[in-house]
C-alpha cells in the first residue's frame, strides 16, 4: 500500500525529504537551547559580568532564530509535499477512474468513489504531515533530550530510564484498548447518520403514516448505543492526561528532592541550579515526544483504511486496453456477432448472452425487443467495446473490435445510454460533447432531427441556457431528445438508441425515427425499445429473450411468427384498441 | 460547511446557552468537573512556589554541603507538592473521565432533541432546505462541537486558571519581569492574530475548493459511462485537474500558514526566555531595586522558578492560540444546531379526533377498545356538545387557491367532490399542480383560500395525525427504511401482525418476489432498498399502504420507467389498494385513469376538463390529445 501511495509524490519527492532534514536542525537547536540557558543561569549565579551575560543571550537569540528558521521551514516544505501528495493522489484516482471500463466503473458506488477522493485522501494528507513532520520530531527530540539530560544531570537521568517506559507501556495499552472500540463505534456512528439521512429523504413517509413517534424511538435506542460505545472509548482515551501528568509529578517530585540532595551533598560539583531546572525542561520535552507519538500512532492508524481504499481505486486496473497496433479506421458501419457468449462476471454460472450469431449489413436499421432480463443492453454494449464479449468475436466494419483504438471504435459507434445524463452547463456545451469544433448549423441540424429544437428555442437564452447537474431542469423527454441530439453530432457510422425515447410522446417519436432515415441514410441505426411502435418500421427486429436470439424479421413476419413479439405487440394495442371502440 | 455569515448572534449568547443546557443535562455532574478541572490547573501551577522555596533552600547551605541543616525544609516542601501532585491526579482523573461522560452526553442528547425537533417541522422546511445541508448538522456541527467540549473548553479553563495563578505568582515575585512577559504576550497575541488569522482564511476556502472538487467528482463519477462512450476522458481530466490545482493551492496555503504558527510562538517563547533571563541577570547584578508583592529582593532562587514560570506561562498562551480555531468552528456549528432546534414547528389547532365507535340504532357511542368502526369526534366550543360523524371517506375541494410562493400561484378556484368508493383522476402536464393536490390533502401545506371538508369537517379542525391516519399516500418517489422488508410494511400499522402484512403484500402482488428474496420477508433492505428493483419498491409500498387499510388513499405514480410485464404487476397492485375506497390518482402514465369516476384535466392550475374517460374522449379535447400520445404527459 505504501509503495503505490508513494508513486504519487513525484515532484513533491524533494521537499517531502527536506521536511526531516530541516526537523532535525531545528530539534537539534531546541535541545541546545536549555543547555544553553543553564549556562546563563549558572552565570547569573555566580555573578558574571554583564559581557559574559550579554555573550550568552546573544547566542541563545541566535539559536532560537535558527530554530525558527528551520521551524518554519519545514512548516513551509511540510505544507508543499502534503498538499502536494494530495493533488497527485486525487489526480492519479480521478485519471485512473477515467481509464476504467464499464467493467470496473460498475464495481464502485459513486458516493463511495467521492468519499476516497475528498476525506479518505484528506487522511492521508494529515498522516503524511504527521509523518515527516512529528514522527520526525518527536523520537529525535526523545533522543536529544535523553542524551542531553544524561550529559547534564548524569546519575539524576536514570530516573527517566523508569519513568519513559512506565508512560510507554501505558500509553500503548490505551490505544491498544481505545482502537478496537473506536473502530467499532465510528461504523455504528456511520450506520446512525445513514439513518438520519434516510429519516430527512423520507420525511414525507414518516408524516403521512404519522410515524414520528416511532421514528424518534427507533432513533433515541440508536443515539444512546453511539453514545455508549463512545464513551467507552472517550473513557479509556482519557487515562491518557493523567497518565502523563503522573509522569511529570513523579519526575518533579524526585528531581526536586534528590536533586537538592545531589547539589548539596557534593557542593554543587555533580550537579548545580542551572542543570537541575535544564533537567526539568528536558523531563518536559522527552514526555510531550513520547505523547506526540502516541497520537502520530493513532493518527497514522486511522490512515491506514484510507490508504487501502484509495490503494483500491488506484491498483484497479482498467479491464480493457488499447491493442499494441491499434486500427485507426472503420471502414463502414456492418456489425457481426459470431457466437458471442457473454456474462458481467467471469465467476458468474450463468451467460447473460449465449452464443448470439448476427450480421447487420452497413446502413440498415434494426429494431430490438425483449423483456427486462433479455440482455437487450448488454448486446449493443459489446459493439463499441464497453465490454469484451466472453467467448466469440463481436466485429466491426469487418475487423474484430479488439483489434481497434477505443477512441476511433468510439467515435465511429455512438450510443445513447439508457441511464444517460447531461452535465452542469448549457446546452451548447452539452452539445459538444458530441463534437468539439461543431459549427452552429450543424448543432442546429442535429437538434432539428433530434426534435429538441422545438422546446430549446422557447427557452429565453435557447442554446445558452443553462442545465442544472443531472438536467433536472429539463423533463425526462426533454433530455432524452438533447441526449440523441448529442450523439448525432458525432456523425457516427453506427447509431445505437438504448431504450432512448421511452419518455418522449409517440408523435415526436415518430418524427426522430423519420428524421435520421433521412438524415444519416449510411449510417447504421439499432434501436432498443419498449414498444413495438418505435421498432415496427425497421428493416428488421430482433426479438431478445433471456439472453438468446428467439427471432429475426420484419414486423410483419415477426407478428405471424414470432410467440413473444405478437404477445407484446397485443399488450401495448389494447390501448388503442379500447380508443378505436370509445 | 458552516455558514457563519447567515447567523449574526453574539458569541457570548451562544455560548451561554450552551453552558446552561449543559448544566440542565448534569447538574451536579458539570459543577463538579468544573471544581476539578479548577483544581487541576491551580494545583499545576502552584509548584514554581515551592521550587522557589526548595531552591532558596539549597542556595543557602549548598556551598556549606551541610544536607542535615536542609533536609527537614526541603523534605517538608517536597511531601508537600508531593501531597498537591496527589489530589491534583485524582482531580485530574475524575475531570477526565467525567468529561469524557459529559460530552458524549451532551452530543446524545443534542442529537436526540435536534432529532426530535426535526420530526416535528413542517413538511416545507424539508422542502425548501437542500437535504445534505440539514444532515451536516448531525455530522459537521455535531463533530465540531465535540471538539469543542471535549477539547477545547476544559483546555480554555485550565490554560486561563493557570495564566491567572502565574500571573499572581510573577507579580509576588518581580513586577519588572512580569511586565517584560506581557510585552512577550502582546507579541504573541499580534502574531496569531496574523498568522493564525491567515490560516482561518484559507483553511475556509480550502473547504470551498474541496466542495468544487466534490460536486464535480460527483457528477462526473455518475457519468462516467456518458464520459466513456464519447470518449471525453481528457476533457475531464483538464477541467479536473484546473479544480484539483486550485484546491492545492489553498491547501498548501492554509497548512503553510498553520504550521508555521508553531515554530512562530515556540521561539517566542525561547526568546522571551532569554529576555528574561538576562533581565534577571541584570536586575541581580545591577542591584537595582526588585518591585515586587513579596517584597523580596531579586535572587537566584526567583531567577530559576521565574524562567520556568515564563515557560509555562507561554506555553499555555499558546494552547489557547492553537484552540482558536476549535472554538470558532465550534460555535458556528454550535449556532447552527441552536439555529435548526429554535425552527418554528408543525402548528396543529385541530381538535376533531378519530375514535373507535361503535353504532346502534344509527347511534354512534365512542369505545374504548378497537372496533373496526371508527368515528370522528367533534366537540362545539359554542354549546359543549360532541358529535360523532362516522368515518366514510367523502372528500370535498370548494374554491382551492394555493401557491407556495404568494408571488406564484400554483392552483386556482379549485372545486371538485369524490364520495366514498369513488375514484378521481389528476391528468396533466409537469407544472399543473398535481402533485401539490397530495400536500394539501393531508396539510402538508394549507391552503390560501377555499375549504377543503373531508366527511363533511373542515380539515383544519381535524387534528393533523388523526387526519393523516384516515389518509393513505402512496407516493412517487418510494422510500424505504432500513430493517427488514416485514419491517417495513409494518410501517403502515405498527401493531399488524406478520399475517397482516403478509397479508397485505398478497394484495399488493409483492408476495411473490418477497418470497423468493434470499429471506423471504426476514430479508434485510438497505440504503432505501437498494438491493431491489424499482417496480419491487414500488409494490412495497403499495403494501405498506395496504397495511394502513384507510378509507381514504392518494396514489401518486411513478414516473420512471419499468418494463411492460413489472408495471402491469404494479398496475394489479394498485387497482387491488383503490378497491373499495375513496382514491384520488394523480396519473403519469394514463394507464390507471380509465375507470376512474371522474378525471380531471388541469392546465397550470386551473380544471381545464372534467368527466368520465369515455365522454373527455368524445369531448376530443386535451385529454384525448394527451390520451393518444400527441402531447408528452411529463
Amino acid at each position: 500500500m505504501i509503495k503505490t501511495l508513494a508513486k504519487s509524490i513525484r515532484e513533491y519527492k524533494n521537499v517531502s525529504l527536506l521536511t526531516p532534514v530541516f526537523v532535525s536542525l531545528e530539534v537539534v537547536m531546541e535541545c541546545l537551547i536549555p543547555f544553553m540557558i543553564a549556562r546563563l543561569v549558572n552565570q547569573i549565579k555566580a555573578g558574571s559580568s554583564l559581557h559574559h551575560l550579554l555573550f550568552s543571550s546573544l547566542w541563545l537569540a541566535l539559536m532560537a532564530l535558527v530554530s525558527l528558521f528551520f521551524g518554519s521551514l519545514a512548516g513551509l516544505t511540510c505544507a508543499t509535499a502534503s498538499s502536494g501528495l494530495a493533488r497527485n493522489l486525487r489526480k492519479d484516482m480521478f485519471y485512473a477512474i477515467q481509464d476504467y471500463a464499464f467493467e470496473n466503473i460498475d464495481k464502485f458506488h459513486t458516493s463511495s468513489l467521492v468519499t476516497r477522493m475528498t476525506t479518505d485522501i484528506t487522511n492521508v494528507q494529515n498522516a503524511f504531515m504527521m509523518i515527516i513532520r512529528i514522527a520526525i520530531r518527536a523520537p529525535l527530540m526523545l533522543i536529544f533530550a535523553f542524551v542531553m539530560a544524561f550529559i547534564m544531570g548524569g546519575r539524576m537521568a536514570w530516573i527517566f530510564l523508569v519513568v519513559l517506559p512506565v508512560l510507554s507501556a501505558g500509553l500503548i495499552l490505551v490505544i491498544a484498548r481505545a482502537m478496537p472500540v473506536f473502530r467499532r463505534v465510528f461504523r455504528k456512528y456511520d450506520r446512525l447518520n445513514a439513518s438520519i439521512q434516510e429519516n430527512i429523504n423520507g420525511m414525507r413517509v414518516v408524516k403521512s403514516y404519522v410515524r414520528e413517534d416511532y421514528e424518534q424511538q427507533k432513533f433515541n435506542a440508536a443515539a444512546e448505543e453511539v453514545c455508549k460505545d463512545f464513551t467507552r472509548a472517550e473513557q479509556i482515551l482519557a487515562f491518557n492526561n493523567p497518565l502523563m501528568q503522573f509522569c511529570i509529578y513523579t519526575v518533579m517530585t524526585f528531581v526536586l528532592s534528590y536533586g537538592s540532595y545531589t547539589i548539596i551533598t557534593t557542593r554543587g560539583l555533580a550537579l548545580d541550579v542551572g542543570q537541575m531546572s535544564a533537567l526539568i525542561t528536558y523531563s518536559f520535552m522527552m514526555l510531550m515526544s513520547l505523547m506526540m507519538l502516541s497520537m502520530v500512532f493513532v493518527m497514522i492508524t486511522m490512515a491506514i483504511e484510507s490508504g487501502q481504499r484509495i490503494v483500491a481505486v488506484l491498483n484497479e486496473g482498467s479491464s480493457l486496453a488499447n491493442p499494441p497496433q491499434p486500427v485507426r479506421q472503420v471502414a463502414n458501419g456492418s456489425v457481426d456477432f459470431d457466437h458471442v457468449s457473454f456474462k458481467y462476471n467471469l465467476n458468474a454460472d450463468r451467460l447473460v448472452l449465449a452464443d448470439i450469431n448476427l450480421h447487420i449489413r452497413s446502413g440498415e436499421t434494426i429494431g430490438i425487443i425483449g423483456g427486462t432480463g433479455s440482455a437487450k443492453s448488454s448486446l449493443i454494449q459489446l459493439i463499441s467495446r464497453l465490454y469484451d464479449a466472453t467467448e466469440g468475436t463481436v466485429r466491426v466494419g469487418g475487423v474484430d473490435v479488439r483489434l481497434y483504438d477505443l477512441e476511433t471504435l468510439r467515435n465511429q459507434v455512438a450510443v445513447v445510454l439508457q441511464k444517460n445524463v447531461l452535465f452542469s452547463g448549457t446546452i451548447r456545451e452539452n452539445l459538444r460533447w458530441g463534437n468539439q469544433h461543431m459549427t452552429e448549423a450543424q448543432m442546429r441540424q442535429a437538434c432539428q432531427i433530434a426534435c429538441a429544437d422545438e422546446f430549446i428555442e422557447q427557452f429565453p437564452k435557447a442554446y445558452d441556457a443553462y442545465i442544472e447537474q443531472g438536467g433536472s431542469n429539463v423533463s425526462g423527454g426533454q433530455k432524452q431528445r438533447l441526449c440523441i441530439a448529442r450523439a448525432l453530432l458525432k456523425q457516427p457510422q453506427i447509431l445505437i438508441l438504448d431504450d432512448s425515447t421511452s419518455a418522449v410522446d409517440t408523435r415526436t417519436d415518430a418524427r426522430i425515427r423519420q428524421g435520421l432515415k433521412t438524415y444519416l441514410p449510411q449510417t447504421t441505426k439499432i434501436i432498443i425499445a419498449q414498444r413495438t411502435a418505435s421498432v415496427q418500421d425497421a428493416d428488421r427486429i430482433i426479438v431478445l429473450d433471456s439472453g438468446r436470439i428467439n427471432g429475426i424479421g420484419t414486423h410483419q413476419e415477426l407478428l405471424e411468427q414470432n410467440e413473444i413479439y405478437r404477445e407484446i405487440y397485443t399488450s401495448q394495442n389494447k390501448m388503442e384498441a379500447d380508443h378505436a371502440q370509445a | 460547511m458552516p455558514k457563519p455569515e447567515k447567523i449574526k448572534q453574539p458569541a457570548s449568547g451562544t455560548i451561554r446557552r450552551l453552558l446552561k443546557l449543559m448544566l440542565s443535562f448534569f447538574p451536579v455532574m458539570l459543577p463538579v468537573t468544573l471544581f476539578c478541572i479548577l483544581f487541576n490547573a491551580a494545583v499545576s501551577a502552584i509548584p514554581s512556589i515551592f521550587m522557589q522555596n526548595i531552591i532558596a533552600a539549597v542556595e543557602t547551605s549548598w556551598q556549606s554541603g551541610d544536607w542535615q541543616g536542609v533536609s527537614a525544609r526541603i523534605l517538608r516542601l517536597v511531601t508537600i507538592l508531593a501531597v498537591l501532585y496527589v489530589l491534583s491526579l485524582t482531580a485530574g482523573l475524575v475531570y477526565n473521565q467525567l468529561m469524557a461522560l459529559i460530552t458524549q452526553g451532551t452530543l446524545k442528547k443534542l442529537r436526540i432533541r435536534l432529532f426530535d425537533g426535526m420530526q416535528r417541522l413542517p413538511i416545507r422546511y424539508f422542502d425548501t432546505h437542500n437535504h445534505g445541508d440539514i444532515m451536516s448538522h448531525y455530522t459537521n456541527d455535531i463533530d465540531a462541537l465535540r471538539q469543542m467540549i471535549s477539547q477545547s473548553f476544559p483546555q480554555l479553563i485550565i490554560s486561563g486558571v493557570t495564566v491567572l495563578i502565574l500571573l499572581g505568582i510573577m507579580l509576588y515575585f518581580s513586577v519588572w519581569m512580569s511586565l517584560l512577559i506581557w510585552l512577550g504576550v502582546l507579541v504573541i497575541f499580534l502574531v496569531t492574530k496574523k498568522v493564525g488569522g491567515g490560516s482561518a482564511r484559507y483553511f475556509f476556502r480550502q473547504q470551498e475548493a474541496i466542495g468544487k472538487v466534490e460536486g464535480y467528482i460527483e457528477e462526473s463519477m455518475n457519468g462516467q459511462k456518458v464520459i466513456k462512450v464519447f470518449c471525453h476522458e481528457s476533457e475531464s481530466k483538464a477541467d479536473f485537474d484546473r479544480l484539483n490545482d486550485e484546491l492545492f493551492m489553498v491547501s498548501e496555503t492554509a497548512n503553510k500558514y498553520a504550521n508555521i504558527l508553531g515554530p512562530l510562538l515556540n521561539n517566542i517563547g525561547n526568546l522571551l526566555y532569554v529576555l528574561v533571563a538576562l533581565g534577571g541577570g541584570l536586575l541581580i547584578l545591577s542591584g537595582l531595586p526588585n518591585l515586587s508583592l513579596s517584597g523580596m529582593a531579586m535572587s537566584i532562587s526567583i531567577a530559576v522558578p521565574f524562567l520556568n514560570i515564563t515557560k509555562q506561562f507561554v506555553g499555555n498562551i499558546s494552547q489557547v492560540s492553537h484552540q482558536i480555531n476549535a472554538v470558532v468552528m465550534g460555535l458556528a456549528g454550535t449556532r447552527r444546531i441552536f439555529a435548526l432546534m429554535d425552527e418554528q414547528p408543525e402548528q396543529d389547532q385541530g381538535y376533531v379526533t378519530l375514535v373507535n365507535a361503535t353504532e346502534e340504532h344509527g347511534q354512534l357511542t365512542e369505545s374504548e377498545t378497537f372496533t373496526g368502526i371508527w368515528a370522528w369526534k367533534h366537540p362545539h366550543q359554542a354549546d359543549g356538545t360532541i358529535t360523532y360523524t362516522r368515518l366514510a371517506g367523502d372528500v370535498r375541494l370548494y374554491d382551492v387557491d394555493f401557491a407556495y410562493d404568494p408571488a406564484k400561484p400554483i392552483l386556482h378556484d379549485l372545486s371538485l367532490y369524490a364520495k366514498p368508493g369513488q375514484k378521481v383522476a389528476f391528468v396533466g402536464a409537469t407544472g399543473a399542480g398535481k402533485t401539490t393536490i397530495t400536500n394539501l390533502l393531508n396539510r402538508f401545506y394549507d391552503i390560501a383560500d377555499g375549504k377543503i371538508r373531508y366527511d363533511g369537517i373542515n380539515i383544519n379542525k381535524i387534528r393533523k395525525p388523526d387526519l393523516r391516519h384516515a389518509l393513505g399516500v402512496v407516493l412517487q418517489d418510494t422510500n424505504l427504511f432500513s430493517g427488514t422488508v416485514m419491517d417495513n410494511i409494518r410501517y403502515g400499522k405498527l401493531s399488524a401482525s406478520d399475517a397482516d402484512c403478509v397479508a397485505a403484500a398478497r394484495l399488493a402482488g409483492a408476495d411473490d418476489f418477497i418470497s423468493r428474496l434470499p429471506q423471504g420477508y426476514q430479508t434485510k433492505l438497505s440504503e432505501n432498498g437498494a438491493n431491489l428493483s424499482q417496480g419491487q419498491r414500488q409494490l412495497l409500498s403499495i403494501a405498506r399502504a395496504a397495511v394502513a387499510d384507510p378509507p381514504v388513499m392518494i396514489l401518486d405514480e411513478a414516473t420512471s420507467s419499468i418494463d411492460t410485464r413489472t408495471e402491469a404487476i404494479v398496475q394489479r397492485g394498485m387497482d387491488s389498494l383503490m378497491h373499495g375506497r375513496t382514491v384520488f390518482v394523480i396519473a403519469h402514465r394514463l394507464s390507471t385513469v380509465k375507470n376512474a369516476n371522474v378525471i380531471i384535466v388541469l392546465d397550470h392550475g386551473r380544471i381545464i376538463e372534467r368527466g368520465s374517460h369515455a365522454e373527455l374522449l368524445a369531448q376530443k379535447g386535451q385529454y384525448y390529445q394527451l390520451y393518444t400520445g400527441a402531447f408528452e404527459l411529463e
